[in-house]
Protein backbone atom coordinates (compact mmCIF):
# COMPACT_ATOMS: atom_id res chain seq x y z
CA UNK A 1 0.00 0.00 0.00
CA UNK A 2 1.50 3.44 -0.84
CA UNK A 3 0.82 6.15 2.25
CA UNK A 4 1.77 10.14 1.88
CA UNK A 5 5.34 9.30 3.09
CA UNK A 6 6.72 7.32 0.30
CA UNK A 7 6.17 9.75 -3.14
CA UNK A 8 8.54 10.04 -5.44
CA UNK A 9 10.96 12.73 -3.59
CA UNK A 10 10.54 15.37 -6.21
CA UNK A 11 6.82 15.66 -5.75
CA UNK A 12 7.77 15.62 -2.64
CA UNK A 13 9.91 18.48 -2.30
CA UNK A 14 7.53 20.50 -4.67
CA UNK A 15 4.97 20.41 -2.56
CA UNK A 16 7.09 21.03 1.22
CA UNK A 17 8.00 24.35 -1.29
CA UNK A 18 4.08 24.86 -2.13
CA UNK A 19 3.61 24.71 1.93
CA UNK A 20 6.20 26.72 3.08
CA UNK A 21 5.43 29.51 0.43
CA UNK A 22 1.60 28.83 1.49
CA UNK A 23 2.53 28.61 4.93
CA UNK A 24 4.57 32.74 4.67
CA UNK A 25 1.27 34.29 2.83
CA UNK A 26 -1.19 32.89 5.00
CA UNK A 27 0.86 34.44 8.24
CA UNK A 28 1.66 37.25 6.04
CA UNK A 29 -2.17 37.75 5.46
CA UNK A 30 -2.95 37.48 9.10
CA UNK A 31 -0.91 40.05 10.46
CA UNK A 32 -2.29 42.52 7.64
CA UNK A 33 -5.57 41.14 9.45
CA UNK A 34 -5.31 43.32 12.33
CA UNK A 35 -6.98 45.96 14.69
CA UNK A 36 -10.70 46.98 13.78
CA UNK A 37 -12.46 45.21 16.71
CA UNK A 38 -14.78 46.69 18.84
CA UNK A 39 -16.97 45.65 22.26
CA UNK A 40 -20.20 45.25 20.13
CA UNK A 41 -21.16 42.89 17.65
CA UNK A 42 -22.71 45.49 15.38
CA UNK A 43 -20.09 47.60 15.55
CA UNK A 44 -17.39 47.04 13.63
CA UNK A 45 -14.56 49.80 13.71
CA UNK A 46 -14.15 53.34 15.69
CA UNK A 47 -11.67 55.51 14.97
CA UNK A 48 -10.44 58.99 15.46
CA UNK A 49 -10.31 60.99 12.34
CA UNK A 50 -8.89 63.95 13.16
CA UNK A 51 -8.49 65.74 16.82
CA UNK A 52 -12.18 66.80 16.84
CA UNK A 53 -13.72 63.60 15.05
CA UNK A 54 -14.41 60.07 15.81
CA UNK A 55 -16.44 57.95 13.19
CA UNK A 56 -18.28 54.89 13.95
CA UNK A 57 -18.50 51.81 10.95
CA UNK A 58 -21.72 50.01 11.84
CA UNK A 59 -22.38 46.69 10.36
CA UNK A 60 -25.68 47.53 8.77
CA UNK A 61 -27.65 50.40 8.16
CA UNK A 62 -29.04 52.58 11.19
CA UNK A 63 -31.98 54.46 11.66
CA UNK A 64 -32.19 58.21 10.45
CA UNK A 65 -33.67 59.21 13.79
CA UNK A 66 -31.69 57.05 16.49
CA UNK A 67 -28.63 58.66 14.85
CA UNK A 68 -29.31 62.64 14.65
CA UNK A 69 -30.27 62.49 18.80
CA UNK A 70 -27.36 63.82 19.99
CA UNK A 71 -28.34 62.34 23.33
CA UNK A 72 -27.70 58.40 22.63
CA UNK A 73 -24.15 59.47 22.10
CA UNK A 74 -21.45 60.16 24.80
CA UNK A 75 -17.78 60.26 24.99
CA UNK A 76 -15.57 60.50 27.51
CA UNK A 77 -11.72 60.01 28.65
CA UNK A 78 -11.27 56.80 30.16
CA UNK A 79 -9.84 58.02 33.30
CA UNK A 80 -12.15 60.52 33.70
CA UNK A 81 -15.59 58.72 33.70
CA UNK A 82 -17.45 61.54 34.57
CA UNK A 83 -16.35 64.46 32.25
CA UNK A 84 -18.45 63.87 29.16
CA UNK A 85 -17.54 65.94 25.90
CA UNK A 86 -19.36 67.79 24.41
CA UNK A 87 -20.90 66.68 21.17
CA UNK A 88 -21.52 69.52 18.38
CA UNK A 89 -22.85 67.07 15.74
CA UNK A 90 -23.71 63.56 14.63
CA UNK A 91 -23.78 63.18 11.12
CA UNK A 92 -24.38 59.91 9.35
CA UNK A 93 -23.44 58.57 5.99
CA UNK A 94 -25.40 58.53 3.04
CA UNK A 95 -25.67 54.25 3.09
CA UNK A 96 -26.30 55.01 7.13
CA UNK A 97 -24.04 52.15 8.07
CA UNK A 98 -20.93 55.37 8.89
CA UNK A 99 -21.49 57.70 11.72
CA UNK A 100 -19.31 60.54 12.63
CA UNK A 101 -19.24 63.01 15.76
CA UNK A 102 -17.99 66.25 15.42
CA UNK A 103 -16.73 67.40 19.36
CA UNK A 104 -16.90 71.40 20.21
CA UNK A 105 -13.19 70.54 22.17
CA UNK A 106 -10.23 68.88 20.47
CA UNK A 107 -9.43 65.49 22.33
CA UNK A 108 -6.22 64.42 23.75
CA UNK A 109 -5.98 61.62 21.62
CA UNK A 110 -2.90 59.78 23.34
CA UNK A 111 -5.59 59.20 25.87
CA UNK A 112 -7.77 56.12 25.20
CA UNK A 113 -11.59 57.37 25.31
CA UNK A 114 -14.79 55.46 25.60
CA UNK A 115 -17.85 56.09 23.36
CA UNK A 116 -21.00 55.41 24.60
CA UNK A 117 -24.03 54.32 22.05
CA UNK A 118 -27.48 54.18 23.78
CA UNK A 119 -29.61 51.44 22.20
CA UNK A 120 -28.63 51.16 18.60
CA UNK A 121 -31.47 51.06 16.27
CA UNK A 122 -31.52 49.52 12.91
CA UNK A 123 -34.80 49.54 11.12
CA UNK A 124 -36.58 49.87 13.88
CA UNK A 125 -34.93 47.16 15.98
CA UNK A 126 -33.21 47.62 18.78
CA UNK A 127 -29.49 46.33 19.12
CA UNK A 128 -28.59 47.20 22.51
CA UNK A 129 -26.18 49.48 24.07
CA UNK A 130 -22.17 49.72 22.61
CA UNK A 131 -19.81 51.06 24.94
CA UNK A 132 -16.77 51.13 22.61
CA UNK A 133 -12.85 51.85 23.49
CA UNK A 134 -11.16 54.30 21.33
CA UNK A 135 -7.26 53.70 21.01
CA UNK A 136 -4.26 55.55 19.16
CA UNK A 137 -2.42 52.60 18.24
CA UNK A 138 1.09 54.58 18.67
CA UNK A 139 4.44 53.12 19.65
CA UNK A 140 4.51 54.40 23.26
CA UNK A 141 1.25 52.37 24.13
CA UNK A 142 3.67 49.61 23.08
CA UNK A 143 6.27 50.08 24.81
CA UNK A 144 4.63 51.06 27.80
CA UNK A 145 2.89 47.55 27.56
CA UNK A 146 6.39 45.96 27.10
CA UNK A 147 8.19 48.00 29.60
CA UNK A 148 4.94 46.77 31.94
CA UNK A 149 5.03 43.15 31.87
CA UNK A 150 8.99 43.40 31.92
CA UNK A 151 9.37 45.34 35.18
CA UNK A 152 6.68 46.78 36.52
CA UNK A 153 4.47 44.32 36.69
CA UNK A 154 6.94 41.87 36.26
CA UNK A 155 5.09 38.03 36.15
CA UNK A 156 7.11 36.61 38.88
CA UNK A 157 7.62 39.42 41.38
CA UNK A 158 4.69 41.24 41.12
CA UNK A 159 2.09 38.78 40.18
CA UNK A 160 3.54 35.97 41.67
CA UNK A 161 3.21 33.75 38.95
CA UNK A 162 5.39 30.89 37.10
CA UNK A 163 6.41 29.88 40.78
CA UNK A 164 7.07 26.50 40.52
CA UNK A 165 8.94 26.69 37.54
CA UNK A 166 10.84 29.90 38.76
CA UNK A 167 12.29 28.05 42.02
CA UNK A 168 12.94 24.49 39.81
CA UNK A 169 15.29 26.33 37.09
CA UNK A 170 16.94 29.02 38.73
CA UNK A 171 19.77 27.03 40.54
CA UNK A 172 22.23 27.71 37.76
CA UNK A 173 23.02 30.84 35.73
CA UNK A 174 23.21 28.86 32.82
CA UNK A 175 20.41 26.60 33.28
CA UNK A 176 17.90 29.96 34.40
CA UNK A 177 19.28 31.55 30.57
CA UNK A 178 18.07 28.66 28.79
CA UNK A 179 14.63 28.40 30.37
CA UNK A 180 14.37 32.04 29.85
CA UNK A 181 15.22 32.38 26.06
CA UNK A 182 12.90 29.07 25.68
CA UNK A 183 10.29 30.45 27.34
CA UNK A 184 9.61 33.40 25.71
CA UNK A 185 10.17 32.11 22.17
CA UNK A 186 7.09 29.90 23.35
CA UNK A 187 5.22 32.41 25.15
CA UNK A 188 5.61 34.64 21.87
CA UNK A 189 4.21 31.49 19.31
CA UNK A 190 1.54 30.54 21.68
CA UNK A 191 -0.03 34.23 22.20
CA UNK A 192 0.20 35.25 18.70
CA UNK A 193 -1.78 31.76 18.03
CA UNK A 194 -3.97 32.36 20.96
CA UNK A 195 -4.61 35.99 19.49
CA UNK A 196 -5.78 35.36 16.27
CA UNK A 197 -8.38 32.18 17.52
CA UNK A 198 -9.64 34.33 19.94
CA UNK A 199 -10.47 37.44 17.53
CA UNK A 200 -11.17 35.13 14.73
CA UNK A 201 -12.90 31.82 15.73
CA UNK A 202 -13.98 32.46 19.70
CA UNK A 203 -14.89 35.69 19.53
CA UNK A 204 -17.18 36.11 16.18
CA UNK A 205 -18.95 32.45 16.87
CA UNK A 206 -19.37 33.46 20.63
CA UNK A 207 -17.66 30.51 22.53
CA UNK A 208 -15.59 32.51 24.94
CA UNK A 209 -16.58 30.63 27.53
CA UNK A 210 -14.49 27.97 26.01
CA UNK A 211 -10.94 29.90 26.37
CA UNK A 212 -9.43 28.00 29.24
CA UNK A 213 -9.58 24.80 27.06
CA UNK A 214 -9.21 26.47 23.93
CA UNK A 215 -5.95 28.37 24.99
CA UNK A 216 -4.40 25.26 27.21
CA UNK A 217 -4.95 22.89 24.09
CA UNK A 218 -2.83 25.58 22.35
CA UNK A 219 -0.12 25.94 24.59
CA UNK A 220 0.40 22.28 24.23
CA UNK A 221 0.04 22.30 20.91
CA UNK A 222 2.87 24.79 20.03
CA UNK A 223 5.07 23.16 22.84
CA UNK A 224 4.83 19.88 20.74
CA UNK A 225 5.29 22.12 17.42
CA UNK A 226 8.47 24.08 18.62
CA UNK A 227 9.84 20.76 19.75
CA UNK A 228 9.29 18.54 16.35
CA UNK A 229 10.75 21.97 14.26
CA UNK A 230 13.23 22.34 16.44
CA UNK A 231 14.40 19.25 16.13
CA UNK A 232 14.08 19.04 12.64
CA UNK A 233 15.93 22.27 11.89
CA UNK A 234 18.44 22.29 14.51
CA UNK A 235 19.38 19.96 16.40
CA UNK A 236 22.11 21.83 18.15
CA UNK A 237 20.02 24.14 19.39
CA UNK A 238 17.70 21.37 20.56
CA UNK A 239 20.31 19.57 22.57
CA UNK A 240 20.53 22.98 24.84
CA UNK A 241 17.30 24.03 25.03
CA UNK A 242 15.15 21.07 24.37
CA UNK A 243 14.92 19.62 28.09
CA UNK A 244 13.26 23.30 29.28
CA UNK A 245 10.27 22.69 26.51
CA UNK A 246 8.28 20.09 28.69
CA UNK A 247 8.85 22.78 31.72
CA UNK A 248 7.28 25.15 29.21
CA UNK A 249 3.49 23.79 30.22
CA UNK A 250 4.09 24.15 33.83
CA UNK A 251 4.40 27.52 34.29
CA UNK A 252 1.17 29.32 34.33
CA UNK A 253 2.35 32.54 33.11
CA UNK A 254 1.69 30.86 29.78
CA UNK A 255 -1.28 30.37 30.26
CA UNK A 256 -2.25 33.51 31.97
CA UNK A 257 -1.00 35.99 29.19
CA UNK A 258 -3.53 34.25 26.36
CA UNK A 259 -6.27 35.05 28.88
CA UNK A 260 -4.85 38.49 30.04
CA UNK A 261 -5.06 39.19 26.50
CA UNK A 262 -8.00 38.19 25.72
CA UNK A 263 -9.40 39.84 28.63
CA UNK A 264 -8.17 43.15 27.84
CA UNK A 265 -8.95 42.89 24.31
CA UNK A 266 -5.42 43.85 22.93
CA UNK A 267 -4.76 43.89 19.78
CA UNK A 268 -2.34 41.96 18.09
CA UNK A 269 0.90 44.48 18.32
CA UNK A 270 0.07 44.89 21.87
CA UNK A 271 -0.64 41.38 22.22
CA UNK A 272 2.72 41.04 21.06
CA UNK A 273 4.39 43.33 23.19
CA UNK A 274 2.70 41.30 26.65
CA UNK A 275 3.98 38.40 25.76
CA UNK A 276 7.17 39.26 24.57
CA UNK A 277 7.37 41.63 28.10
CA UNK A 278 6.35 38.53 29.88
CA UNK A 279 9.25 36.22 28.23
CA UNK A 280 11.95 38.74 28.86
CA UNK A 281 10.32 39.93 32.10
CA UNK A 282 10.67 36.34 33.12
CA UNK A 283 14.47 35.69 31.73
CA UNK A 284 15.19 38.94 33.61
CA UNK A 285 13.73 37.50 37.17
CA UNK A 286 15.38 33.94 36.24
CA UNK A 287 18.72 35.55 35.65
CA UNK A 288 18.45 37.78 39.09
CA UNK A 289 17.55 34.57 40.98
CA UNK A 290 20.17 32.55 39.81
CA UNK A 291 23.08 35.17 40.02
CA UNK A 292 22.03 35.15 44.32
CA UNK A 293 21.38 31.37 44.33
CA UNK A 294 24.75 30.72 42.82
CA UNK A 295 26.72 32.64 46.19
CA UNK A 296 23.65 31.14 48.24
CA UNK A 297 25.58 27.60 47.58
CA UNK A 298 28.82 29.27 49.48
CA UNK A 299 26.93 30.89 52.38
CA UNK A 300 26.55 29.31 55.61
CA UNK A 301 22.50 28.99 56.17
CA UNK A 302 20.76 27.33 59.29
CA UNK A 303 20.16 23.89 58.24
CA UNK A 304 16.25 24.18 58.02
CA UNK A 305 16.32 26.66 55.74
CA UNK A 306 18.61 25.15 53.08
CA UNK A 307 17.23 24.63 49.72
CA UNK A 308 13.77 26.08 49.33
CA UNK A 309 12.99 27.97 52.38
CA UNK A 310 16.00 30.81 51.80
CA UNK A 311 15.21 30.83 48.13
CA UNK A 312 11.42 31.93 48.93
CA UNK A 313 12.96 34.14 51.56
CA UNK A 314 15.15 35.91 48.69
CA UNK A 315 12.08 35.59 45.90
CA UNK A 316 10.67 37.91 48.97
CA UNK A 317 13.28 40.71 48.71
CA UNK A 318 13.27 41.03 45.19
CA UNK A 319 9.42 40.96 45.41
CA UNK A 320 10.04 43.73 47.60
CA UNK A 321 12.24 45.50 45.52
CA UNK A 322 10.15 45.40 42.85
CA UNK A 323 7.14 47.05 44.71
CA UNK A 324 9.24 50.10 44.10
CA UNK A 325 8.43 50.21 40.25
CA UNK A 326 4.89 50.15 41.47
CA UNK A 327 2.69 52.86 40.18
CA UNK A 328 5.19 54.29 37.99
CA UNK A 329 3.95 55.17 34.07
CA UNK A 330 5.93 55.63 31.17
CA UNK A 331 4.00 58.14 28.84
CA UNK B 1 4.05 4.05 44.79
CA UNK B 2 3.64 2.47 47.68
CA UNK B 3 3.64 -1.69 47.72
CA UNK B 4 1.11 -2.38 49.94
CA UNK B 5 -2.64 -1.20 49.07
CA UNK B 6 -3.52 2.22 51.41
CA UNK B 7 -7.29 2.35 53.59
CA UNK B 8 -8.85 4.49 52.47
CA UNK B 9 -8.36 6.71 55.37
CA UNK B 10 -4.56 6.88 55.02
CA UNK B 11 -5.08 7.84 51.53
CA UNK B 12 -6.86 11.17 52.70
CA UNK B 13 -4.25 11.46 55.44
CA UNK B 14 -1.26 11.34 53.29
CA UNK B 15 -2.34 14.34 51.09
CA UNK B 16 -2.91 16.52 54.35
CA UNK B 17 0.11 15.51 56.65
CA UNK B 18 3.15 13.76 54.54
CA UNK B 19 2.48 15.03 51.30
CA UNK B 20 0.86 18.05 51.73
CA UNK B 21 0.93 19.99 48.52
CA UNK B 22 2.17 23.37 49.38
CA UNK B 23 4.50 22.45 52.54
CA UNK B 24 6.19 19.37 51.22
CA UNK B 25 5.80 18.49 47.68
CA UNK B 26 6.10 22.46 47.15
CA UNK B 27 3.82 22.81 44.31
CA UNK B 28 1.17 24.99 42.95
CA UNK B 29 3.44 27.92 44.91
CA UNK B 30 1.85 30.32 42.90
CA UNK B 31 -1.54 30.90 45.16
CA UNK B 32 -0.16 30.30 47.80
CA UNK B 33 1.88 33.15 47.53
CA UNK B 34 -0.46 35.50 46.00
CA UNK B 35 -3.57 35.16 47.06
CA UNK B 36 -2.88 34.11 50.79
CA UNK B 37 -3.46 37.44 52.33
CA UNK B 38 -6.87 36.99 53.95
CA UNK B 39 -8.73 33.41 55.40
CA UNK B 40 -11.35 33.57 52.73
CA UNK B 41 -9.59 34.37 49.69
CA UNK B 42 -7.54 31.28 50.61
CA UNK B 43 -10.65 29.29 51.29
CA UNK B 44 -12.41 30.15 48.42
CA UNK B 45 -9.74 29.01 46.00
CA UNK B 46 -8.89 26.13 48.08
CA UNK B 47 -12.41 24.34 47.59
CA UNK B 48 -11.73 25.39 43.57
CA UNK B 49 -9.05 23.32 43.95
CA UNK B 50 -10.49 20.70 45.74
CA UNK B 51 -13.70 20.48 43.41
CA UNK B 52 -10.96 20.21 40.40
CA UNK B 53 -9.21 17.94 41.81
CA UNK B 54 -11.60 15.25 43.06
CA UNK B 55 -13.60 15.48 39.69
CA UNK B 56 -10.59 15.40 37.31
CA UNK B 57 -9.49 11.98 39.71
CA UNK B 58 -12.86 10.56 39.17
CA UNK B 59 -12.93 11.36 35.68
CA UNK B 60 -9.84 9.96 35.07
CA UNK B 61 -10.39 6.72 36.62
CA UNK B 62 -13.18 6.18 35.10
CA UNK B 63 -11.90 6.45 32.21
CA UNK B 64 -8.49 4.94 32.74
CA UNK B 65 -8.84 1.62 30.54
CA UNK B 66 -9.64 3.92 27.36
CA UNK B 67 -6.87 6.42 27.53
CA UNK B 68 -4.02 5.46 24.79
CA UNK B 69 -0.74 6.01 26.86
CA UNK B 70 0.77 8.12 24.61
CA UNK B 71 -2.12 10.79 24.67
CA UNK B 72 -2.91 10.90 28.50
CA UNK B 73 -0.34 13.93 29.26
CA UNK B 74 -3.38 16.21 26.70
CA UNK B 75 -6.46 13.60 28.16
CA UNK B 76 -5.61 14.87 31.71
CA UNK B 77 -5.06 18.63 30.77
CA UNK B 78 -8.17 18.79 28.82
CA UNK B 79 -10.11 16.77 31.28
CA UNK B 80 -9.14 19.39 33.97
CA UNK B 81 -9.82 22.36 31.74
CA UNK B 82 -13.31 21.42 31.37
CA UNK B 83 -13.52 21.21 35.15
CA UNK B 84 -12.11 24.62 35.73
CA UNK B 85 -14.09 26.20 33.10
CA UNK B 86 -17.32 24.34 35.02
CA UNK B 87 -15.91 25.97 38.62
CA UNK B 88 -15.28 29.07 37.31
CA UNK B 89 -18.57 29.88 35.80
CA UNK B 90 -20.10 28.60 38.83
CA UNK B 91 -17.75 30.84 40.85
CA UNK B 92 -18.68 33.90 38.47
CA UNK B 93 -22.31 33.18 38.70
CA UNK B 94 -23.00 32.63 42.43
CA UNK B 95 -20.03 34.62 44.38
CA UNK B 96 -19.45 37.46 41.67
CA UNK B 97 -17.40 39.32 44.44
CA UNK B 98 -14.87 37.09 45.96
CA UNK B 99 -14.13 35.68 42.42
CA UNK B 100 -13.21 39.17 41.10
CA UNK B 101 -11.28 39.53 44.07
CA UNK B 102 -9.72 36.10 42.93
CA UNK B 103 -8.28 37.11 39.24
CA UNK B 104 -6.96 35.07 36.80
CA UNK B 105 -6.12 32.52 40.16
CA UNK B 106 -9.17 30.59 38.99
CA UNK B 107 -8.52 30.23 35.82
CA UNK B 108 -5.17 29.49 36.45
CA UNK B 109 -6.09 26.31 38.50
CA UNK B 110 -5.53 24.28 34.96
CA UNK B 111 -2.23 24.81 35.29
CA UNK B 112 -1.54 23.76 38.71
CA UNK B 113 0.93 21.08 38.23
CA UNK B 114 -0.28 19.49 41.49
CA UNK B 115 -3.35 18.01 39.58
CA UNK B 116 -1.84 16.67 37.29
CA UNK B 117 0.80 15.41 39.28
CA UNK B 118 -1.86 13.37 41.18
CA UNK B 119 -3.28 12.21 37.86
CA UNK B 120 -0.53 10.30 36.19
CA UNK B 121 1.02 9.24 39.51
CA UNK B 122 -2.45 7.84 41.28
CA UNK B 123 -5.77 8.38 39.88
CA UNK B 124 -4.46 6.55 36.50
CA UNK B 125 -4.08 3.77 38.14
CA UNK B 126 -6.35 3.00 40.79
CA UNK B 127 -10.30 2.32 41.11
CA UNK B 128 -12.88 4.87 41.79
CA UNK B 129 -13.30 5.15 45.24
CA UNK B 130 -9.34 5.30 46.18
CA UNK B 131 -9.29 7.98 43.46
CA UNK B 132 -11.80 10.00 44.80
CA UNK B 133 -10.06 9.92 48.40
CA UNK B 134 -7.07 10.52 47.23
CA UNK B 135 -8.09 13.77 45.20
CA UNK B 136 -9.99 14.62 48.88
CA UNK B 137 -7.36 14.32 50.55
CA UNK B 138 -5.22 16.07 48.28
CA UNK B 139 -7.71 18.97 47.88
CA UNK B 140 -8.07 18.91 51.64
CA UNK B 141 -4.46 19.36 52.50
CA UNK B 142 -4.22 22.04 49.67
CA UNK B 143 -7.05 23.94 51.00
CA UNK B 144 -5.24 23.52 54.73
CA UNK B 145 -2.02 24.79 53.39
CA UNK B 146 -4.17 27.79 51.89
CA UNK B 147 -5.97 28.67 54.98
CA UNK B 148 -2.73 28.26 57.46
CA UNK B 149 -1.44 31.25 55.65
CA UNK B 150 -4.07 33.04 55.13
CA UNK B 151 -4.71 32.94 58.63
CA UNK B 152 -1.04 33.60 59.65
CA UNK B 153 -1.01 36.80 57.20
CA UNK B 154 -4.33 38.10 57.94
CA UNK B 155 -3.75 37.96 62.18
CA UNK B 156 -0.12 39.74 61.57
CA UNK B 157 -1.43 41.92 58.58
CA UNK B 158 -4.32 43.21 59.40
CA UNK B 159 -5.76 41.74 63.25
CA UNK B 160 -8.31 40.14 61.91
CA UNK B 161 -9.53 36.42 61.19
CA UNK B 162 -11.90 36.00 58.46
CA UNK B 163 -12.64 39.67 58.46
CA UNK B 164 -13.35 39.66 62.72
CA UNK B 165 -11.35 42.09 65.13
CA UNK B 166 -9.26 39.56 66.95
CA UNK B 167 -6.28 41.27 68.05
CA UNK B 168 -7.50 44.64 68.29
CA UNK B 169 -4.13 46.17 66.57
CA UNK B 170 -2.58 45.94 63.19
CA UNK B 171 0.87 43.53 64.62
CA UNK B 172 2.60 43.79 60.92
CA UNK B 173 1.07 45.72 58.12
CA UNK B 174 4.26 44.10 55.92
CA UNK B 175 2.33 40.83 56.14
CA UNK B 176 -0.32 42.13 53.76
CA UNK B 177 1.64 43.22 51.27
CA UNK B 178 1.84 41.25 48.22
CA UNK B 179 5.43 40.61 48.79
CA UNK B 180 5.11 39.21 52.19
CA UNK B 181 3.74 35.89 50.59
CA UNK B 182 6.92 34.74 49.54
CA UNK B 183 8.56 35.21 53.08
CA UNK B 184 5.40 33.28 54.61
CA UNK B 185 5.75 30.05 52.62
CA UNK B 186 9.55 30.18 53.57
CA UNK B 187 9.15 30.57 57.44
CA UNK B 188 6.55 27.65 57.16
CA UNK B 189 8.61 25.41 54.86
CA UNK B 190 11.35 26.03 57.30
CA UNK B 191 9.58 25.12 60.51
CA UNK B 192 8.53 22.25 58.48
CA UNK B 193 11.83 20.97 57.92
CA UNK B 194 13.17 21.75 61.50
CA UNK B 195 10.11 19.65 63.22
CA UNK B 196 11.26 16.74 60.37
CA UNK B 197 14.62 16.78 61.51
CA UNK B 198 13.87 17.20 65.89
CA UNK B 199 11.43 13.83 64.74
CA UNK B 200 14.31 11.82 62.66
CA UNK B 201 16.32 12.61 65.81
CA UNK B 202 13.90 11.29 68.04
CA UNK B 203 13.71 8.68 66.62
CA UNK B 204 17.57 7.64 65.98
CA UNK B 205 17.69 8.48 69.56
CA UNK B 206 14.43 6.26 71.27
Amino acid sequence: MRNGWDMNPHAALAIARIRRLGAIGFFMGLFLLTGCKTEHPFVQSAVFKDSHEITIAFAGPVDDAWAQTIANFSVNEIADPDIFADIAAAALSRDRKSLTLRLTDAMNRQNSHTVMLKEILSDGKSLGTARLTLKQPYFGTLLSILIGAMIIQNFVFSKYLGLCVFFGTSRKKSTAVGMGITFTIVIVFASMLSWFLYQFVLKPFRLDYLQIVVFIGLVSLTVQGVDTIMRKVNPKLFKAFGVYLVLVIANCIIIAVPLTLAQNEYNLYESLMLALGAGLGFLIALFLMSSVRERLEFAKIPEAYRGLPIAFIVAGLFALSFMGFSGMSLF
Amino acid sequence: MPTTPKTHKQLFLNGILNENPIFRLALSMCPAVGLSTSVMNGLLLGVAVLFVQVFSSCTISLIKSHIHPRIRIPTYTLTIATWVTVIDLILAAYVPVAYKAMGIFVRLIVAFAIITMRLEVFACRHDLASSFWDGMGMGVGFLFGMTVLGTIREILGMGTFLGIEVLGFRPMLFFVLPAAGFFTVGFMMAIFNYAETISVRRKRRG
